[in-house]
């Protein structure tokens, strides 16, 4: 068995997951949405084994690195994040149907990875032999991935609340909107989101400031890829700054969220595609 | 914002405490530092000036568009952003402080209407006891009371996590202790880049301002190498570097390696690798002409760009050279030269020649076979410079900010009050964040106060 086997298996599984999810939003049977759910862990499961043997691929050629050293590899890790972060949620809250705005995030990363990006295993260029790679990748993609979840939810809101405002004489909560959370539960897991995302940003900027240090003797040099995460790091700050003491929620905060994510998106993949600097993994 | 019969100091006071503010600035820096991003900092490359309009140059270059992060509207920014945060600190933290010093232990009326947690019990028991009891159950399930009589009804408070109130400000702190660092460095420290080639020594690098600067120290590179991965990709630039205090050679820091990700520290300044390259003083080159025969092998010395005249008309030029030429064919190794020869009256041609492949050498058809040798030229390494004496400030600042954050939004000031009167008693919660998480918590507890013998 091999890692792109693997990968290869871990699409399909998103890509059956959200096509389940579709029904359920279409059908509402629990147990269809249950079936989604499952695909979902089951694409998270291969994918880790996945993500392990890419990692033991590398030894065995005799490169020897953590699978997180290229765009590629960073996208793979991105839509496993994702999935992790939505397990963590649909675990916790048990809010089935958010899976249908979440895992197509994971699928579209997967997809775009397998197809459009080279999956060689390549060997790693001096600036990037080090542990705080694994530190700062991993600490920075978990708060994205939050934030991709946070965007998700926050879509949710947006399309529930237009759905009460238009029918707020249609007292029967039928149809697809009837799936959905309560608004009050998804502007709550929109914050809640952000809450891990933001912590795990900063921790994510901080190693990265801590590496730049140990590698190039300055732990901030604004650096397009730098001066990208303060920007989202000032975003989710408004964010939180406004809920907290001026009760932005609801409309405006999901709006926030969704600007936020954008935001991420853009420092994420944005900075290496259309601008020049250190984290330039992207330019070929 | 502020009423017009309030004087200005106050109502100057007033702006750098509000939370409009924040957000202007938090929003302000974070559209302001995309154009550092977009637009090229710091040299302006030619290319880049040819391609906008004069006048957008001078605007942009007025505007410090071109150094943004250190302009002064930028650093302007950042200092009202401070004094935003300490003014907002200033006016919340005593408040804060007197919250968590002088809790409410009484519940009253006013207090009570705003706790939407509450259960009532009913008892038999005479109220000393069950109060007794109550107060047993509290400090059991949640955390040890504190009772106060009033008016006729006795309270018992307990709470749990009042310090996570802190946690916010512990946040605001840290990022003053960042800048703090900061500007510390900016003060203090410097930055520069020293190139040192093998065998020989400095006592002084070019600081970032252009000056020369005294090391203190000497520092001897002894060697220089760049290794490969089999694709010919860089795999390691590795120095072996020397510190020696008045000629004498330092014994830990002797022959230490320093590495990209791996510097090397010594009395404040530290060294990290950067970049490299082959010193030009001194550099012979040695070229070997073998005619086809095998017989009759001469050998050339020559450096870079120098013309020779090989007796017979053609003339030959040493054009470029490098000690490892895999970075440029992946295939090949080893040292190589292109050379340019140029036979009497004929057109020049360009081409490389190799050590470690003459059969590639030998594959031209002419009579003479040419073949490099190699070089005497040394290498040197580059190295960056730093002396950062507010680094660990930076550090302090960020281990405070990871630390307040998580007790800011992970931790909450839970309170619990019983209000126990004769024949009953009501209790009340409430949580500072996580309503939610709390009102699951504060059910559990009623459910076994239900459940209480009294």
């Amino acid at each position: 068995m091999t890692s792109s086997l693997c990968f290869n298996l871990t699409t399909l599984a998103y890509m059956v997951s959200m096509v389940v999810f579709f029904v359920y939003l279409a059908t509402r049977n629990s147990g269809v949405g249950l079936a989604g759910s499952l695909l979902a862990y089951a694409g998270l499961g291969v994918q880790t084994v996945a993500i392990a043997l890419r990692w033991k691929e590398s030894y065995d050629i005799g490169y020897g690195h953590a699978p997180l050293s290229n765009l590629y590899e960073s996208v793979v890790f991105f839509s496993w994040t994702i999935i992790l972060i939505y397990l963590f949620i649909d675990l916790k809250y048990r809010h089935r149907v958010i899976g249908a705005f979440v895992v197509p995030f994971a699928l579209l990363a997967m997809a775009w990875a397998q197809l459009g990006l080279n999956s060689s295993i390549e060997p790693l260029v001096p600036a990037l032999q080090s542990n705080w790679l694994l530190y700062h990748v991993i600490t920075c993609f978990l708060g994205y991935a939050a934030f991709a979840v946070a965007c998700g939810v926050s879509c949710m809101y947006l399309l529930k609340a237009r759905h009460e405002m238009s029918s707020s004489l249609d007292v029967t909560a039928g149809g697809l909107m009837g799936l959905f959370p309560p608004t009050r539960v998804l502007d709550d897991l929109n914050y809640r989101a952000i809450m891990i995302g933001f912590p795990l940003l900063t921790i994510g900027i901080i190693t990265g400031a801590a590496w730049a240090n140990y590698a190039w003797g300055t732990y901030w040099s604004w650096d397009p890829k730098e001066t990208w995460s303060l920007i989202v790091w000032f975003i989710y700050a408004a964010f939180l700054h406004a809920r907290f003491t001026k009760g932005w929620v609801g409309k405006r905060a999901a709006w926030l969220s969704i600007v936020g994510f954008c935001a991420t998106l853009f420092c994420y993949l944005g900075v290496n595609l259309f601008l020049s600097g250190l984290h330039s993994y992207g330019a070929n | 914002m502020a009423p017009s019969r309030r004087n200005p100091i106050e109502s100057l006071w007033d702006f750098f405490c509000s939370l409009k503010l924040t957000l202007f600035l938090l929003i302000s820096l974070a559209l302001t530092s995309i154009i550092g991003t977009v637009l090229p900092q710091g040299l302006v490359p030619p290319e880049y000036v040819a391609r906008i309009s004069p006048l957008k140059l001078q605007v942009y270059s007025r505007l410090g568009f071109f150094d943004m992060y250190h302009s002064w509207w930028f650093i302007a920014l950042l200092y009202v952003f401070s004094l935003n945060l300490i003014c907002c600190s200033i006016r919340r933290l005593p408040h804060v402080f007197r919250f968590i010093s002088q809790p409410a232990l009484v519940l009253d009326d006013s207090l009570a209407a705003g706790l939407s947690l509450k259960l009532q019990v009913a008892f038999s028991t005479p109220p000393d006891v069950a109060r007794k009891r109550l107060a047993d159950f509290l400090g059991e399930q949640f955390a040890t009371s504190t009772l106060t009589e009033q008016g006729g009804s006795c309270h018992l408070f307990a709470q749990k996590n009042a310090w996570s109130r802190l946690g916010v400000y512990v946040v605001h702190a840290s990022i003053l202790v960042i800048f703090a660092g900061a500007i510390i460095g900016s003060l203090f420290g410097d930055k520069g880049f020293v190139n040192i080639v093998e065998g020989e020594s400095v006592g002084t690098f070019m600081s970032r301002n252009g000056r020369e600067t005294q090391l203190g120290f000497t520092l001897r590179c002894d060697q220089f190498t760049v290794s490969t991965y089999d694709s010919g990709a860089p795999k390691e630039f590795k120095s072996i570097l020397t510190v020696l205090e008045n000629g004498v050679a330092v014994p830990a820091y002797t022959h230490a390696r320093v590495i990209v990700n791996d510097p090397l520290t010594y009395k404040g300044f530290t060294f990290y690798q950067s970049s490299y390259g082959q010193a030009d003083e001194g550099g012979e080159h040695y070229l070997t002409l073998t005619p086809r025969s095998g017989t009759g092998s001469r050998r050339l010395t020559l450096h870079e760009g120098e013309t020779v005249s090989l007796g017979d008309g053609t003339s030959l030029k040493l054009l470029e050279t490098t000690q490892e030429v895999r970075q440029f064919i992946p295939e090949l190794n080893g040292p190589a030269a292109r050379i340019e020869v140029t036979s009497r009256g004929g057109t020049p041609r360009v081409f490389e020649v190799f050590r470690n492949h003459p059969e590639i050498n030998a594959q031209r058809g002419d009579e003479l076979i040419f073949g490099y040798e190699g070089s005497n030229a040394r290498m040197y390494t580059g190295l960056q410079v730093t002396k950062d004496p507010g680094v660990w400030f930076v550090w302090l600042g960020c281990g405070l900010m990871v630390v307040g954050l998580f007790f800011a939004f992970f931790m909450s000031h839970k309170r619990v009050w019983i209000v126990v009167s004769k024949g009953g008693a009501c209790m009340y919660g409430n949580a500072s964040k996580n309503q939610a998480a709390f009102a699951q918590q504060f059910d559990d507890l009623a459910g076994k106060l239900k459940h209480l013998n009294i």
